[in-house]
């Protein structure tokens, strides 16, 4: 019996990555799951909205440009801004973005060519819902899968990034070292995810999905998945406890 | 009815590496006088409207809200009375 919080995967015409998102939360860290179509108009009680990646309605006219205007993410925009929990992964960070609930863009990549390979992640906040179970300052490798992950925000959108720690990864060499060579897409600052002000929507372009289970030889992306199944029971605790109070 | 038709290019500060890749390609063929190449996307829509102000209100809103990015992108349109 799953124990825990609810999960629901979005399912847009297009998406590809939502089946294993699915299985790594059901099948591999037991937790309720269910899918999310994006016709629907109710988030079916979950406690946390996942965004799958994938390529929704085909990229038509900019990525995620149209999804982002499904049944279904109406929800999630006034779920998110309620204070509820929501990771955008790959096309899901892209139509997070287009939806404003994280600032920025994603262009297309630098070198004009879709990029399928494992890359170094640095963790430059461990102290939030997604990373809580990352070491500071930790490399995680993890795969990205993408032609349009080269992220952009102005100069002041960075700033406030940096300043309010929102700055989740950054793509680095395997000692944890910022390079321009580490950076497969472009991105200013080497940008590879993001948390938005509040702390509960979070972005990334690499799929953790893809790594969360010794047969594909690499468990990094577990990480990523117990931070936030053990954010949202901190979380659940705490609301119990003001409930009772 | 009104034809708009839009061009969304990507916002001037921004490198544009399609462009940028193009623009080595014209090069090779000699067209040393191409200053600088920029890729964008080219829309059209056919409004119901009688009045071009209400065409260019509606082409407005379709542009800020869907048609172009203003993170990145910028737009500009024309608007041309059809039958």
């Amino acid at each position: 019996m799953p124990v825990g919080s609810k999960f629901g995967v979005v399912v847009f015409p297009g998406s590809n990555c939502d089946h294993d998102a699915y299985h790594v939360l059901s099948d591999v860290m037991k937790q309720d799951t269910r899918f999310l179509w994006h016709k629907n108009t109710s988030l079916e009680n979950v406690d946390a909205v996942i965004v799958p990646g994938g390529f929704s309605y085909g990229d038509y006219l900019r990525c995620g440009a149209i999804a982002r205007f499904s049944p279904i993410m109406k929800e999630v925009i006034s779920f998110a801004n309620d204070g509820g929990v929501v990771v955008g992964i790959c096309n899901g960070f892209q139509i997070l973005c287009e939806a404003g609930l994280l600032p920025g863009s994603l262009l297309r990549n630098e070198g004009l060519t879709f990029v399928c390979k494992f890359v170094n992640l640095r963790v430059e906040n461990s102290e939030t819902l997604f990373s809580s179970e990352c070491r500071q300052g930790g490399v995680l490798r993890i795969p990205i899968a993408h032609g349009e992950g080269n992220f952009l925000a102005d100069d002041a959108t960075l700033l406030n990034l940096e300043q309010k720690r929102q700055i989740l990864f950054r793509y680095c060499e395997p000692d944890g070292s910022i390079t321009r060579e580490a950076n497969p897409n472009g991105s200013r600052d080497n940008i590879a995810g993001i948390v938005n002000e509040d702390g509960n929507v979070m972005g990334m372009m690499p799929h953790p999905e893809r790594a969360s289970e010794e047969i594909l030889g690499n468990t990094d992306g577990l990480h990523i998945f117990r931070s936030l199944i053990e954010g949202l029971k901190r979380r659940e605790h705490v609301h119990d406890t003001l409930e009772r109070s | 009815m009104y034809l708009a038709k839009i061009t969304v290019t990507l916002r001037k500060s921004i490198l544009d590496p399609q462009g940028k890749a193009v623009h080595h390609a014209l090069e090779s063929l000699r067209l040393d006088d191409v200053q600088e190449v920029r890729i964008g996307k080219f829309i059209e829509l056919n409004i119901n409207a009688s009045r071009q102000e209400d065409a260019a209100r509606i082409t407005e809103e379709a542009c800020k809200k869907l048609l172009a990015n203003p993170v990145m992108e910028d737009y500009s349109f024309s608007l041309e009375k059809v039958a």
